[in-house]
């Protein structure tokens, strides 16, 4: 019975996260400058459907399927994406503190796309100067951790992020400064590194999907084995796993996703910290559970906070800017509750 | 018969030899106790037995294969480890934790079965800790914990079990509880090679005693004949009055 339990995914909290997914996802249409209520929705998507005619204003066809639609994909994709990314690096790491933010990955992206941006490269070059700093950031951060062997291990793998993360962040500011003010460049760089779902185009989607599921596909084949790799690396290695080529396919893979995600949207900061979290909270540890746990939660919490930021005041604001305010007290409330349970 | 043989044997770590010219075996359902004081080279042995350590040299054979160019897999199948138990990060259920003996026997982007369920549900039975399956490993207790380390090391199907120090940090009860598992699995024809601080373990459980004195094994056999209060003074570095005032006489050979 017991093994039983342990085997079958919980249905009901898939069930749940899939409706809530869906609930956002129509909320995202209904809400924002122009409103299109679920039925227009239906409608239009019918219509599209079919091939028929939904007699809808040609200003609403307009908003769902040019406007909101690629917004919204925009927000599942990078969602998905970060959170995955997150619960990757918890794990391999053996650290549930870690995130793409706070190893360093984001801002070591983020400081390759501002060079790309810097230089006036095209979308795919900053994806890859993207790629190739983030791999950098961690690659160094995982190198102290490994240098650094007399203080506790968790602390310093969060400290050297935070540190590496620090420095590239420097470096961002620095080319902030050089940019041209009068440019385009400067308040490009400047919105984009907070974050924003703002600039992504049908275009930078079909351009980044492939590469976020490119990195999504070692993680979903070594589900079960991402598990060894939170336990102390010689027991893992014990158990029939070559440890040092796993967490070397899943850095690459996590870094390759965070990445392609801040080349188009920036730095879009607590996702790949704070949903892993929650998910582990509803359906538990086990990755190939985690995972798409991981990757329904952020998808509908990205597009949650993206309604958030284009209603809450009149102006847009940065996305980067509310998932901090709804993510850091989310994730200190975990860090209290679970505190409690455990 | 054999499930490890070493010859000629010298581990340690690059330029540091640490034992050499070892030769012993451990034999088919035999539980081989090694006894000795801190630094003695057990923890190097066993890492060089799991393939964690390359060996300086010499030979170790296992089920009459020599494993050099082994894969973590082949090592995996056939020499289980028991660590000593740790708390761990993330709160696997048992059942999860021993499921992870199962990673050496699926494919590499498979999980675990039914029949891998099942398996592991047998392990838990077998330590009597059927009950703890869908509990939070890293919630129970210590006790707990190690009987589900070693049900994670059963579920590996391996040909020899290797404990390192099963009975550390255990209050008396526990300690109590393990070794009577040990000798469970014993009977079982299970071959075990474990460790330990405390020689009247060895002696409540082992077949055979070797004692690892610094550098080499000082002496390997059955424990009436390797257990005596003058070796085992030589090895710890003690008189032999202090070993007698400090162990029961029942619990030593005469």
């Amino acid at each position: 019975m017991s093994a039983k339990n342990a085997a079958l995914p919980p249905v009901p909290a898939y069930l749940l996260a899939l409706l809530g997914i869906v609930a956002i996802f129509m909320a995202a249409f209904a809400f924002g400058k122009y409103p299109v209520s679920p039925s227009n929705l239906l409608r239009s998507a019918i219509a599209r459907l079919t091939g028929g005619s939904a007699g809808l204003p040609e200003a609403i066809e307009i908003v769902i399927w040019n406007i909101r639609l690629p917004r919204v994909v925009a927000g599942m994709l990078v969602g998905a994406a970060l959170a995955a990314a997150g619960a990757a690096y918890q794990n391999m790491f053996r650290n549930p503190l870690v995130s793409p933010d706070i190893l360093g990955v984001s801002a070591g992206a983020g400081f390759g796309a501002t060079l790309g941006i810097f230089f006036g490269f095209s979308l795919v070059a900053i994806q890859i100067t993207a790629f190739v700093f983030g791999l950098a950031a961690v690659g160094i951060v995982y190198g102290i951790s490994g240098l650094v062997r007399r203080h506790d291990p968790v602390l310093v793998l969060v400290l050297a992020g935070v540190t590496v993360g620090a420095l590239f962040g420097a470096g961002v500011s620095l080319f902030k400064i050089l940019s041209d003010p009068h440019s385009q460049q400067l308040s490009s760089i400047t919105f984009w590194l907070l974050g924003s779902l703002n600039g992504i185009n049908s275009r930078d989607l079909a351009s980044a999907a492939p590469l976020v599921l490119i990195g999504l596909v070692p993680m979903v084949l070594l589900r079960w084995r991402v598990n060894l790799l939170s336990l102390p690396d010689e027991e893992a290695a014990a158990l029939g796993v070559d440890v040092a080529r796993l967490r070397l396919v899943l850095i690459v893979a996590a870094t390759l996703v965070t990445a392609t995600i801040v080349s188009i949207a920036g730095i879009v900061g607590w996702v790949g910290l704070v949903v892993p979290h929650a998910a582990r909270f509803l359906v538990g540890p086990n990755f190939s559970r985690l995972l798409p746990a991981s990757l329904l939660l952020g998808a509908g919490f990205v597009v949650g906070t993206d309604v958030l930021a284009r209603t809450l005041v009149v102006i847009e604001l940065p996305l980067g800017i509310v998932t901090a305010m709804v993510g850091a007290p989310f994730f200190l409330y975990l860090l209290a509750h679970t505190g409690k349970t455990e | 018969m054999n499930v490890i043989e070493t010859r000629d044997l010298s581990i340690g770590y690059g330029r540091k030899t640490v034992m050499d010219s070892l030769a012993f075996d451990v034999r088919v359902g035999e539980v081989l106790c090694l006894l000795g004081p801190n630094g003695g080279g057990k923890t190097t042995l066993f890492k060089t037995l799991l393939g964690l350590l390359p060996p300086l040299s010499g030979q170790v054979r296992v089920l009459g294969e020599s494993i050099t160019g082994w894969s973590r897999l082949a090592f995996a199948q056939r020499v289980a480890y028991m660590p000593q138990a740790h708390a761990g990060v993330f709160p696997f259920t048992v059942s999860e934790i021993v499921l992870m003996g199962r990673t050496a026997r699926i494919g590499r982007f498979a999980i675990p079965s039914r029949h891998d369920r099942k398996i592991a549900a047998g392990c838990l039975e077998m330590l009597g800790i059927a009950h703890l399956g869908e509990c939070i490993y890293t919630a129970i207790s210590g006790g707990e914990r190690q009987l589900a380390l070693i049900a994670r090391a059963l579920a590996q199907q391996p040909a020899v079990l290797v404990m390192d120090e099963p009975t550390a940090s255990l209050d008396f009860g526990n300690q109590i509880r393990i070794l009577g598992h040990i000798d469970r699995l014993r009977n079982q024809g299970i071959t075990i090679l474990m460790s330990t601080h405390q020689p009247e373990h060895a002696l409540r459980v082992a077949d055979r005693i070797a004692l690892l004195a610094p550098g080499s094994i000082a002496g390997i056999g059955a424990p009436k004949d390797i257990a005596t209060p003058d070796k085992l003074a030589a090895l710890y570095g003690v008189t032999e009055d202090e070993i007698t005032a400090y162990l029961p006489a029942r619990a030593l050979p005469n």
